[in-house]
């Protein structure tokens, strides 16, 4: 009898797009159509935009994948590919089974290990018009993508221990533990790895500085609080592949002498903490963690810690703060964690991603790690694209790879007919790119030159309808929110920015306002304790220095050219297009909307309250603002 | 639960089940360092918020001044000093969601049920918590019901999904 198996993606992008409600719908029509099949649930692939995704096969073969099934389209699905053994074209996205094609790097998703590279003749009868399907890694979504990182998101059940091992999970560990801790620590510094949270440190200098610094206790930390608002990454490696990161740490401990570790991860992720603690069980369960690992005499315990809800904790020393169950507010360094950090011990701390690269560099070699990428910037990134952006999702990109290629071949450019205006880039400390700098290289030096940080790696497409004003604005409100009240320049510098940038928004703005921006900023930048204080004002100045015409508007004729600052708009509706249709004046809640039927409507500016709901509701464009 | 009868028994915080899950969860963290916010966190899923009283208690049982328990609770985002309503709705307001709309959700949202961020109607039944990011910026706007998540949303759709939990909540 043939084996079916289904595949759904249930990480937080598949769920919000109805991931459970697509699986019940399958459950239930296999159920009526009384066809056995086995469901299997994984991680996110990255291609949010095409959520809910569904990989279908039979006896492990001809997996075709299907984008955007909700339930409605169930039962089409089901009776189309598994009843008569024929793909559903309009639906189908690829065939993830790598056929001769063999693109360097890439990596199967969808099948077992056993489809990785070239497939034998296939055993069954595959369904009709599979051949016309694109292979996985000819998508122009992963093209031009290289998946170090994200190697099994997507492409096995995260909750199955031994499915990680099937693709070579746990094989690094095993290595490093038969090395020389020194030697391990070589390695990831031979690979160049830099942090992947954002500072760019070199990875292999901090482990080396934890290594060496005296004290018979040590910690090894994992910052999983990924607080930028724009950045998923590290969510969908802990959903969808627990236990590279759990490797990674495990790596980093015998390489420093450590045998206790915690993850801090943010508690806005319930999944990705629930499948922690599954993948640390399971890890111990199989002696990867726990006392004398492997029989090697290694010691490893490994803890969960989640956040409560504050964005400062995403900083190092106000992180381990948290987790001493303090306040998490950060302290002045050095002394660096490597040197002083968890309780006062010798602590090292890296983030989600960085600790994900571990596995590969140790079982590749840090030489192979250091060939991609460019003379300062090693390795992948991941990026988390989004906003105006026709495929949002994760991208992992050599380094060096231009803006340009990101937004445009990865991201499919700009979603429906709009102008591109720039990229936001490293979340509230980053900054915004304009046009003109499409083909800036993305590498830490390159960034940071740009006015921007690489950050967590966040990625947000602005169009012509996005406002720099009350995006600088956004960010603001976001860092004033969250800054944690430690050093003057952050907790009252923000405060006067944020006023002055409200003041620009409501069309109160004087010329002089620029140059107090700039002023603060510079002094923020320069004074304040921390990296949140540090990197507030960025968003103003880099907006400040590419943008300075949209605030410039904003001041002198008291107008949004973006068209979002409703203080600045008024309604106005185009007597010559109006039909009288009174669509507008139902769909007003203030009333503010008069005119008899069949006769041009007026809308009385006093009692508008600029919601734009008239205006998405006209089927004649005749309401304009402005 | 005798030693504290003998001790003059405690005053009652919320329901007596509550009350000795708390004492469960002082218990287990009674000799763990570093263990107040884990302790607040447990307190909260159990009484649904952090009462006064509760944090009274743990202050008296795990000897730290009330004063660094109120600190931490009030730095905190995640923690409540006063009663939330069965389910709690979080609206995203991250960037991707900021540049795709997702304030008109919010104000859908508060329109709805009539309240705003921060608050709870008044029959306990939703609480509008504000939320920086969900990390679902892939299908934005986004917000979470409980522990339920929605993409690709348009005020419209709003009505409909709160009305799903208002009625799970009459036949509950």
């Amino acid at each position: 009898m043939d084996k079916w198996e289904i595949v759904i993606g249930m990480g937080t992008c598949g769920i919000a797009a109805g991931a459970k409600e697509t699986m019940a719908a399958i459950e239930a029509e296999l159920a009526r159509r009384k066809i056995k099949a086995e469901i299997i649930q994984t991680g996110c692939i990255g291609m949010c935009e095409q959520e809910v995704l569904v990989d279908i096969r039979r006896n492990g073969e001809g997996t075709v994948t299907y984008g955007r099934i909700s339930r409605d389209r169930v039962p089409r699905l089901i009776e189309e590919h598994v009843v008569n053994n024929r793909v559903v074209a309009e639906w189908a996205i690829c065939r993830p089974e790598l056929e001769a094609t063999g693109t360097e790097g890439a990596v199967v998703v969808g099948g077992a290990a056993a489809t990785r590279g070239k497939s034998p003749a296939p055993k069954v009868d595959l369904p009709a018009g599979y051949a016309d399907l694109i292979p996985f890694d000819q998508l122009p979504f992963l093209r031009k993508q290289k998946r170090l990182v994200l190697r099994n998101c997507g492409a096995m059940d995260p909750e199955v221990i031994d499915q990680y091992i099937a693709r070579g999970g746990y094989e690094a560990l095993k290595k490093a533990l038969k090395m020389k801790p020194a030697d391990v620590v070589a390695e990831v510094k031979l690979s160049g790895l830099r942090g992947r949270g954002g500072a760019g440190f070199p990875t292999g200098l901090k482990w080396e500085t934890t290594a060496n610094a005296p004290g018979t206790k040590k910690y090894v930390v994992c910052n999983a609080d990924e607080g930028d608002p724009g950045a998923f990454m590290d969510r969908s490696v802990l959903e969808g592949d627990p236990h590279s990161v759990i490797e990674g740490m495990s790596i980093a401990a015998c390489a420093i002498g450590a045998d206790e570790g915690y993850i801090y991860c943010r508690a806005e992720y319930p999944l990705a903490i629930k499948r922690l603690y599954l993948a640390i069980d399971q890890a111990t369960g199989k002696g990867f963690l726990g006392k004398n690992v492997l029989g090697t005499g290694f010691n490893f315990t490994l803890k969960i810690k989640e956040g409560a809800g504050a964005f400062v904790c995403g900083e190092e020393t106000a992180l381990l703060t948290s987790i001493e169950g303090n306040r998490g507010m950060p302290r002045p360094r050095p002394p660096f964690p490597a040197v002083k950090g968890l309780w006062g011990a010798p602590t090292n701390i890296n983030n989600v991603e960085t600790y994900a690269n571990i596995p590969w560099i140790i079982t590749e070699g840090g030489a192979a790690f250091a060939a991609i990428g460019t003379e300062k910037s090693k390795g992948t990134k991941v990026f988390a694209l989004a906003g105006k952006i026709k495929n949002t999702g994760l991208a992992e990109v050599p380094m060096g790879i231009t803006l340009r290629e990101v937004v445009y071949d990865i991201g499919g450019g700009v979603q429906g007919d709009k102008a591109y205006k720039g990229v936001q880039i490293g979340g509230p400390a980053g900054g915004c790119l304009p046009t003109q700098l499409l083909d800036l290289p993305v590498d830490y030096e390159s960034i940071v030159q740009a006015g921007a940080i690489m950050g967590s790696g966040g990625l947000i497409v602005l169009d012509e309808n996005t406002c720099m004003v009350d995006l600088a604005r956004f960010f603001l409100t976001f860092t004033q929110n969250e800054s944690c009240g430690k050093c003057t320049p952050c907790r009252e510098g923000t405060k006067r920015m944020l006023e002055i940038l409200n003041k620009i928004t409501r069309g109160e703005g004087e010329p002089e306002d620029l140059t107090r921006l700039e002023e603060l900023g510079q002094a923020i930048r320069d004074t304040s304790l921390c990296g949140l204080g540090q990197g507030a004002p960025n968003p103003v100045l880099s907006t400040l220095r590419y943008f300075r015409h949209e605030y410039e508007a904003h001041i002198n004729q008291k107008r949004c050219p973006a068209g979002v600052c409703t203080a600045l708009l008024d309604y106005r509706i185009d007597a010559e297009a109006c039909k009288g249709c009174g669509v507008c004046k139902k769909v007003c809640p203030t009333g503010a909307i008069t005119g008899e039927l069949k006769q041009a409507h007026v809308i009385d500016g006093e009692k508008c309250i600029k919601c734009g709901a008239c205006i998405e509701k006209c089927k004649f464009n005749a309401i304009e603002k402005g | 639960m005798s030693q504290a009868s003998q001790a003059g028994k405690p005053a009652r915080i919320g329901t007596p089940r509550q009350d000795a899950a708390l004492a469960e969860i002082l218990g287990e963290y009674k000799h763990e360092k570093g263990a107040l916010i884990p302790v607040l966190q447990k307190t909260q899923e159990v009484y649904g918020y952090v009462p006064r009283e509760a944090m009274a208690r743990i202050s008296q049982d795990l000897k730290v001044p009330m004063s660094k328990l109120y600190g931490i609770a009030t730095f905190y985002a995640q923690f409540h000093l006063k009663p939330r309503g069965e389910n709690i709705i979080r609206v995203c307001q991250g960037t991707a969601c900021h540049v795709r709309g997702g304030a008109r959700i919010l104000e859908a949202v508060q329109k709805e049920l009539g309240i705003k961020p921060g608050e709870t109607t008044p029959d306990l039944r939703f609480t509008i918590e504000p939320v920086a990011c969900l990390g679902a910026c892939g299908l934005s706007p986004v917000m979470m019901v409980n522990d339920d998540t929605y993409g690709r949303l348009t005020p419209e759709m709003v009505s409909e999904i709160l009305a799903r939990y208002a009625r799970a909540a009459e036949s509950a």
